[in-house]
């Protein structure tokens, strides 16, 4: 059951957005079999102008929003990126640009240095071109390198990030020393989560319990070795836990995502929950979307919450976890996160494990098997069954 | 010889940028995807810190505006975390 209402008064105030992500286009270069874009990304054609983009960023910086993020999609496809670059630095954002690397060649970020851009977080999808290139489908190992020398020459700081699956895991030493040797100052080894695409792929993708905590343990070794030469996140599969993430810190609580066409997002897949109204910036203020508007309501703070969660002593500290994994595995958005060992459904959970321990593990190993890689592409988003 | 807990002439990393927020109704230090949300005497001293104002100039300085003695082991000890955390360089 979804709750439709605006917080009840004596509720407390709803804190201001910490984080606007301006998902500029659904068109990317790359097809990565994990890719967080809804299935049906194809069919979103009507991307917000230059101009309602600038309306977006001067209202949620008055709404309080500092950091402001440029991701896609491939958000270097949108010519009018330095021109936006410019207004955030004009409105005191701190701009982070996440980017798969390609188009970003000197002139531009040479450009996006004197608009302003504050960092780039440069995607890697392994240490290997051979990994790279399969699992992005793409040829693009080469040129993410020479990115990366570009990125440290114009002194930008550097987060690499690298999704990590079944495929890469047993690398991510060496994943570890590339991100040394090419001067990141941070490193991000997100295990992939399932939602979208990751969700279609997920036979294909998710590791095995020993392949994440042998993982875990090079980047703690790998962590006291270097000190914090460069900075090190480990994120664990959901799947692998015992109890959920504190997802997107909480519902309507820190961030506000705005995707191409418009839609204002609580949580990235928020378009795949059923019974949201999810509004568009073009008919709603951005202050209204995120105060009253019943999309960025329906699971802030704690009314919502069914049992387990509604009596448990630690929803402080996780909110019930993720709506969307509530919503694929136990089927009602609004249910406790089930990868909580205190779900009733935790089983849907462990039936996935033991498929994936019994299935074999190695790209070798895997690639016969099962169905194929299903890659993110146009073609492939409008052929998908969407349900 | 030790380390020096602090730099003499300290200058705020160009890694953060400082800045006031209306909405956290305080100073702040950015850096990518994330904030520290300071508090008003750290942010004070950190506004100091230029590159070019020795230690001991910047504690005079603060105790000239706030019209206070004795400062020294409060800044020093904000600059020792700062220098910890890379604020400062």
């Amino acid at each position: 059951m979804l709750p439709t209402h605006a917080p009840t008064p004596g509720t407390p105030a709803i804190s201001p957005p910490f984080w606007l992500l301006a998902e500029l286009t659904y068109q990317c270069p790359l097809h990565c079999a994990f890719c967080y874009n809804p299935l049906n990304y194809d069919a979103v054609r009507n991307e917000l102008t230059t101009g309602e983009w600038v309306r977006v960023m001067r209202e949620a910086r008055a709404l309080g929003a500092v950091q402001l993020g440029f991701s896609g999609g491939e958000p270097l496809n949108r010519d009018d990126l330095e021109e936006l670059v410019l207004e955030a630095r004009r409105l005191g954002f701190y701009s982070n640009l996440i980017t798969s690397g390609v188009g970003l060649n000197e002139k531009r970020i040479a450009a996006l240095k004197n608009a302003g851009l504050d960092h780039i977080q440069l995607s890697f999808q392994d240490s290997t071109r051979e990994l790279n290139d399969f699992l992005s489908s793409t040829k693009t190992f080469d040129l993410k390198l020479k990115v990366a020398k570009l990125i440290k020459q114009y002194d930008y700081p550097m987060v690499m990030n690298c999704v990590l699956h079944r495929h890469n895991l047993p690398h991510v030493d060496k994943i570890i020393e590339m991100a040394l040797a090419l001067g990141a100052e941070y490193l991000e080894l997100a295990n992939t989560q399932y939602y979208g695409w990751a969700m279609k792929n997920r036979a294909q993708l998710m590791p095995t319990l020993e392949q994440v905590r042998e993982a875990e343990r090079v980047v703690e070794a790998y962590r006291e070795k270097i000190g914090d030469a460069c900075k090190l996140l480990f994120v664990v599969p959901d799947y692998y836990e015992d109890r959920p993430k504190a997802c997107m810190n909480g519902w309507g609580s820190v961030f506000l995502g705005v995707a191409p066409d418009g839609v204002a997002l609580p949580c990235h897949n928020a378009r795949d929950l059923p019974g949201l109204n999810l509004p568009n910036v073009r008919d709603m203020a951005l202050a209204d979307i995120w105060r009253t508007s019943q999309g960025f309501n329906a699971y802030r703070g704690n009314d919502w919450m069914q049992e387990p969660c509604r009596s448990c002593d630690e929803k402080g500290r996780d909110l019930g976890g993720c709506r969307c994994q509530a919503f694929m595995l136990a089927g009602d958005a609004a249910a406790t996160d089930p990868v909580c060992s205190k779900s009733p459904k935790r089983g849907e959970v462990d039936k996935v494990i033991r498929f994936v321990s019994q299935a074999g593990i190695g790209l070798d190993k895997a690639q016969p098997i099962e169905q194929p890689m299903v890659f993110r592409t146009n073609a492939n988003s409008r052929t998908l069954n969407i349900s | 010889m030790s380390d020096p807990l602090f730099p003499a002439t300290p200058a705020l990393s160009r890694r953060f940028r400082l800045q006031y927020e209306e909405a956290q109704q305080s100073h702040v230090l950015l850096y990518p995807e994330g904030m520290v949300k300071l508090n008003g005497s750290a942010a004070e001293i950190l506004k100091c810190c230029d590159g070019k104002t020795p230690v001991d100039q910047i504690i005079s300085d603060l105790e000239t505006k706030f019209r206070a003695t004795g400062l020294r082991p409060d800044i020093e000890s904000l600059l020792t975390h700062a220098y910890q955390h890379k604020w400062i360089e």
